[in-house]
């Protein structure tokens, strides 16, 4: 049950083969033996996940049941669900219970998924390893001693350890992608504004974009299907028409063209993933693609780049969080200013309160145009590299991760060595393309390596069928660790 | 680029957080290495080019100005760390 896609999982459930409530339980039964150790829930609520599964259950009855409906979709700690604490790895929220849903929430429940519990992450989407999280560090289940990445690292070891069927992610720099090559899971990054980001709690809002986490691109295509829409509650979200992401998944992949960017294969790239991503080509080529060498010339521009935009937009919007009208509030203060002060110094950790501070610096007077303006300019030649490639090929691809997954603690005391681990994905995010993550094999210590897609904008129905096939001819995706 | 001890605690200060002189010394030579990381930027000519916040380059949308919300201060003052009579308590501001 627990190697079952959604596809499988929603015909047994429909076929009355087991019920919601006794496919919830299994799957509390798992965490509760296994997150001990993995720490990849923070929250779990099995009364609101059974009582969502007898609901589901009737619908089930009735016949009314939709692709997901009774099916258990971990949450990213990001999201808000009503009645749900949602503490987005801060202690700063650590008292937090929703009073409302966010959209991607409200749309998985409107489908009939279960809520089966909230994921650990990097304080508020900050980091590259899940170790900036006030609730511990997440292990990955391919090793216990490493990370398993970030920011959404609680989803990609909750998804690799089968602790759920699918899971959601939120992708600000890489936070999807990332997680899911150093977990050997899949995972996608829409196009920047497919998916609502209302009640998804915010990091940098001209980057930030929702994505399904799962073990197959089959699996995403139906997470993705109910994850997408307009909602005029979000000032950036796309009005499109709804779209079937699955409908292109058994398409044959002749004539594929796939751009090899040279900046992705140069100095940094670990040896070890290179062979793989190199493999993953090569299969390609039998699958009937062809290679076109291109060149995105201003990737090394995306991480100072991001290292302004994201810190500026991210001290904007986490000045909300003063003490006054929910989570954390310092016990002692003299005055009004002693309170704010007192309250964001201890309820943010040291990443949080570094990030306020350079976006504090290059938002303030004499420094606007240097800093954030520059930034936003070069972010526009870092777009149009991509727009010039897409002349030449259908998809980009290359690592996802310069490396596999690292040990805990190996990158703790150096913000930078850990900002330069994210040079693959962030131009992506920069450019607002949909990127994803598959796994392709496995390099030093037997960790998995992941393969990355980048499509043009709104391309994601191509990026799962280029996936998918893959998946069909390969079974990376299905190599589960040993717990 | 070196960022003086005052410029760290300007920004804190600006920022609303409280440090220790410890902690500001930290941080100083921290951003100090990641604005090094951020001064390549500074040689790239970008005259001429517009500044990009959206990829699409959507403009905002606008909506009818009216109420859409439900009131829900019940529910919302449920989770406040201090409330009385139906208002958020702060310490005193004006004396």
């Amino acid at each position: 049950m627990f190697e079952s896609s959604l596809k499988q999982l929603g015909d047994a459930l429909r076929a009355k083969k087991i019920s919601s409530v006794e496919l919830t339980q299994l799957y509390l039964d798992r965490i509760a033996t296994h997150n001990p150790e993995l720490n990849a829930y923070v929250t779990l609520n099995p009364e609101m996940s059974l009582a969502q599964a007898r609901t589901a259950d009737e619908r089930l009855a009735a016949g009314s049941a939709e692709a997901l409906t009774g099916i258990p979709v971990a949450q990213k700690d990001i999201f808000c669900a009503k009645g749900w604490l949602t503490t987005c790895g801060s202690k700063m929220l650590h008292n937090f219970v929703s009073p409302y849903d966010a959209h991607v929430i409200s749309q998985f429940n409107n489908a009939g998924a279960i809520n089966l519990g909230k994921t650990n992450m990097d304080e508020f989407a900050m980091g590259s390893s899940n170790e900036t999280s006030y609730y511990g560090a997440v292990k990955n289940p391919w090793d216990k001693t490493r990370v398993p990445g970030g920011s959404s690292g609680g989803t990609a070891s909750a998804v690799a350890a089968r602790l759920c069927a699918a899971a959601t992610g939120t992708d600000t720099g890489g936070s999807i992608r990332q997680p899911a090559a150093l977990c050997g899971i899949s995972g996608l990054k829409p196009t920047y504004g497919v998916c609502s980001r209302y009640g998804m709690i915010a990091f940098a809002s001209s980057l930030d974009q929702a994505g399904p986490m799962g073990r197959s691109a089959e699996d995403l295509a139906l997470l993705l299907n109910t994850m997408a829409g307009f909602d005029e509650r979000d000032s950036t979200s796309l009005q499109r028409d709804k779209e079937d992401y699955a409908r292109d998944l058994n398409k044959p992949l002749n004539g594929l063209r796939i751009g090899l960017p040279k900046e992705f294969f140069a100095e940094g790239l670990g040896s070890d993933v290179a062979k793989a991503v190199e493999a993953a080509i090569a299969e390609y080529k039998k699958l009937g693609a062809t290679v076109v060498d291109i060149s995105l010339p201003n990737t090394r521009l995306s991480i100072p780049v991001y290292y302004v935009l994201a810190p500026a937009e991210a001290s904007s919007n986490l000045s909300r969080f003063d003490g006054v009208r929910y989570g954390y509030r310092a016990p002692d203060y003299t005055d009004l200013a002693d309170m704010y002060e007192q309250s964001r110094s201890q309820g943010f950790g040291a990443e949080v309160k570094r990030r306020i501070m350079i976006g504090t610096y290059v938002l303030s007077h004499g420094y606007y145009d240097a800093y954030y303006i520059q930034a936003q300019k070069i972010r526009r030649l870092i777009a149009q590299d991509f727009v010039e490639a897409y002349k030449h090929c259908d998809v980009i691809m290359g690592p996802t991760s310069p490396s596999t997954a690292f040990k805990l603690g190996e990158k703790g005391d150096d913000p930078v060595q850990m900002y330069l681990s994210d040079i693959y994905t962030i131009a992506v995010n920069l450019a607002g393309l949909p990127g994803m993550s598959i796994p392709c094999g496995f390099g030093e210590n037997d960790m998995p390596v992941g393969l990355q897609i980048i499509g043009n904008y709104f391309d994601e129905a191509r990026m799962l069928n280029v996936a998918h096939q893959y998946q069909l001819a390969t079974d990376w995706h299905s190599r589960a660790p040993q717990l | 680029m070196s960022l003086s001890t005052q410029d760290v605690e300007k920004v804190a200060r600006l920022a609303r957080l409280a440090m220790t002189a410890p902690e500001i010394e930290t941080a100083r030579a921290q951003l100090s290495g990641i604005f090094d990381l951020i001064a390549e930027m500074q040689a790239v000519d970008t005259s001429g080019v517009e500044p990009m916040s959206h990829s699409q380059d959507l403009s905002q949308r606008l909506r009818e100005d009216v109420v859409t919300e439900a009131n829900q201060r019940e529910a919302f003052q449920a989770i406040a760390p201090q409330v009385e009579a139906g208002l958020f308590l702060v310490p005193k501001v004006i004396e």
